[in-house]
């Protein structure tokens, strides 16, 4: 508030002068002038999805285009819902987020809790080696992951989808950061109490580290669910599609019914945006501080 | 209390047994890494090590497939494909990293004022980013339809020619560029509004009272104090430009004419559509290893920098 208001310092006479009477000109701030158009251009694009998805194919192809259907559509996402394989690629991407979301949740906060508060021979090492693998690109380990998973006899199959991501070497990093940042006096209590290292682990630290497990959820969860190379490569049948690869084939086979396409698009995104929406805060804080320190 | 503690640890603590010596203070702790350790190596080293032997083989996928040296590589020389598939990766990476950085800082400098609607603002210039690349890429397809898409409904009502977007081998590539913006840009801006918030504000107001021009506080303060941040972007962005393909897939397949066959979606069509998964391997091992340099440079730079802190800061250095 007081950065609007605050006396003007000596600035440059020319500049200043011609801004206050921008200033004074507009009842609101003249950076809106430019925020504002920013901000529709990029709203535009979901805006458009959402509203084509509740209009028929006529309307949607009704020249000059209508921003608000005049009467309210569904047959786009009945024709979704109706589809033979559609709720299937729900169904499957949503299990193989559920597992692999559950798994990181588990298996990442076993290791980064040893990580972060046991001493034992070869924690630096291991722990090195798996910090380095995250410069290893998945372009680069994809067809041997292909030939891998097919000799395990996963191929085609969700479980080819969930392996590959049942834990994640970031993951392990993020925890073991917050982890080591929490007061060890709690855990050394319980320990004293007869507690055992698991014990401590479930009952005092990972109460502390809800924001920290959210982050790693939400972030498993959007990586898993939005990923289209790896299943693209592992799945070729189409009732074991994950919806982002059923989108795309949709997409090519129903052809210009676009209602129907940009239904199945909307049913796609929005599990996405309501995990963001729900923990936006705690999700932006920890993505940007982990870039703000490296 | 520090008494209980203390006889505690002293009582609980025996002498070292050869399991203590052999595996450490905290033998179970292997229990606990033992499952991610596992997964971890064997989903990145073995295949590592695997698409290494694979780049020096001729292989289907299907039978072991046979040694050709540097076949593979030698091949890579002489490929016209390979060399325009850099090429479109070169060019998206030249247009998409200075403008979704240098858009960004511009975008969060703007928005890192006290106004109304900032939280709107941000959260629809950020929202793009959480959609995944198909759904994007099926959206876009959409709105760029030559021939029912509303962007040319809208650019006709403006008097402009229709255009092919996507279909239309000389925009293409720039097409993707522009979308990649779309979901890309909120990403940068968060960062450096992140960043920019923790600048101190004192700092800013006393240089303004000396009077410093608004670009010379943004120079002298702003500027550096974003220079981590700014290197961390420029390398992370790079490594997403690199890495383009399933916006490649979900809009275009590399088409038309080629015009949009990214280094990663030469991978994935070596490999998985005409099936020579070593040669797609030596092609991935390059990528690789250029992504790899790119990464070096965000290390050699920090380095250069923390040196170049400790030697003015070191008695009777330089300055």
């Amino acid at each position: 508030m007081s950065a609007v208001t605050a006396p003007a310092a000596p600035a440059p006479p020319a500049r200043s002068a011609r801004r206050r009477s921008l200033r004074d000109l507009l009842p609101f701030d003249p950076w809106h002038l430019v925020l504002a158009p920013l901000a529709l251009a990029f709203a535009l694009p979901l805006i458009w999805l959402f509203v084509s998805s509740f209009m028929s194919d006529a309307q949607i192809n009704r020249f000059p285009p209508t921003i608000l259907p005049d009467s309210l559509h569904v047959t786009g996402y009945d024709f979704v819902i109706g589809h033979a394989l559609f709720p299937r690629w729900f169904l499957n991407s949503t299990l193989v987020s559920l597992v692999t979301v559950t798994s990181n949740l588990v298996l990442c906060s076993l290791a980064a809790y040893a990580f972060a508060r046991m001493r034992f021979r070869g924690s630096n090492v291991v722990f090195g080696l798996m910090m380095a693998t995250l410069v290893v690109p998945f372009q680069l380990t994809m067809i041997p992951t292909f030939l891998l998973m097919k000799s395990l006899g996963l191929i085609d199959s969700l479980g080819a989808l969930m392996v590959p991501g049942l834990v994640s070497a970031f993951g392990i990093f993020l925890l073991r950061q917050f982890f080591v940042s929490l007061p060890r006096e709690l855990e050394e209590a319980a320990r004293i109490d007869g507690c055992s290292r698991l014990g401590v682990l479930v009952k005092v630290v990972l109460p502390l580290a809800k924001p920290a497990l959210t982050t790693l959820a939400v972030l498993t969860f959007l990586t898993t669910w939005n990923d289209l190379t790896w299943p693209l490569i592992a799945i070729s049948s189409d009732h074991n599609y994950t919806l982002q690869l059923g989108l795309t084939s949709f997409q090519g086979q129903h052809h210009k019914e676009w209602a129907a396409i940009m239904a199945g698009d909307v049913i796609t995104s929005v599990p996405v945006l309501v995990a963001f929406l729900l923990a936006q805060r705690t999700f932006i804080q920890s993505l940007t501080s982990s870039a703000i320190k490296g | 209390m520090p008494a209980t503690v203390a006889s505690a640890t002293t009582s609980s603590a025996p002498a070292p047994s050869w399991r203590r010596r052999l595996f450490g203070e905290h033998p179970s702790a292997w229990a606990f890494i033992l499952p991610s350790t596992v997964l971890v190596l064997g989903m990145n080293l073995i295949p590592m090590g695997w698409a290494f032997l694979l780049s020096f083989k001729a292989s289907d996928l299907v039978t072991p497939g046979h040694w050709v040296g540097m076949a593979n590589y030698r091949a890579l020389g002489h490929d016209p494909n390979f060399r325009s598939a850099v090429g479109h990766t070169l060019l998206y990476s030249a247009l998409y990293v200075p403008l979704s950085v240098g858009g960004g800082l511009a975008v969060a400098s703007m928005l890192n004022r006290r106004i109304r609607f900032v939280g709107i603002y941000r959260t629809a210039i950020f929202v793009p980013f959480i959609m995944s690349a198909a759904a994007e890429g099926v959206l876009f397809s959409f709105v760029l339809d030559p021939q029912y898409g509303v962007a040319n409904s809208a650019m006709h009502g403006l008097g402009i020619a229709r255009q092919g977007f996507l279909q239309d081998p000389a925009q293409a590539l720039y097409v993707l560029v522009g979308i990649g913006l779309w979901g890309g840009l909120g990403f940068c801006v968060i960062v450096f509004l992140a960043a920019l918030q923790d600048i101190p504000k004192e700092l800013m107001e006393a240089a303004a009272i000396d009077g410093a021009r608004r670009w010379v506080v943004f120079r002298k303060i702003v500027l550096p104090a974003l220079r981590p941040v700014l290197i961390f972007l420029l390398v992370w962005q790079t490594l997403d430009a690199l890495q383009l393909f399933d916006l490649v897939y979900a809009t275009t397949q590399g088409g038309p004419l080629g015009a949009t066959t990214v280094v990663v979606y030469y991978v994935y069509e070596q490999a998985f559509q005409f099936f020579h998964a070593g040669y797609g391997s030596a092609v991935a091992y390059v990528l690789a290893l250029a992504m790899f340099a790119v990464g070096l440079l965000r290390l050699l730079g920090g380095r250069v920098q923390r040196w170049r802190r400790e030697r003015a800061l070191a008695p009777g250095g330089a300055r």
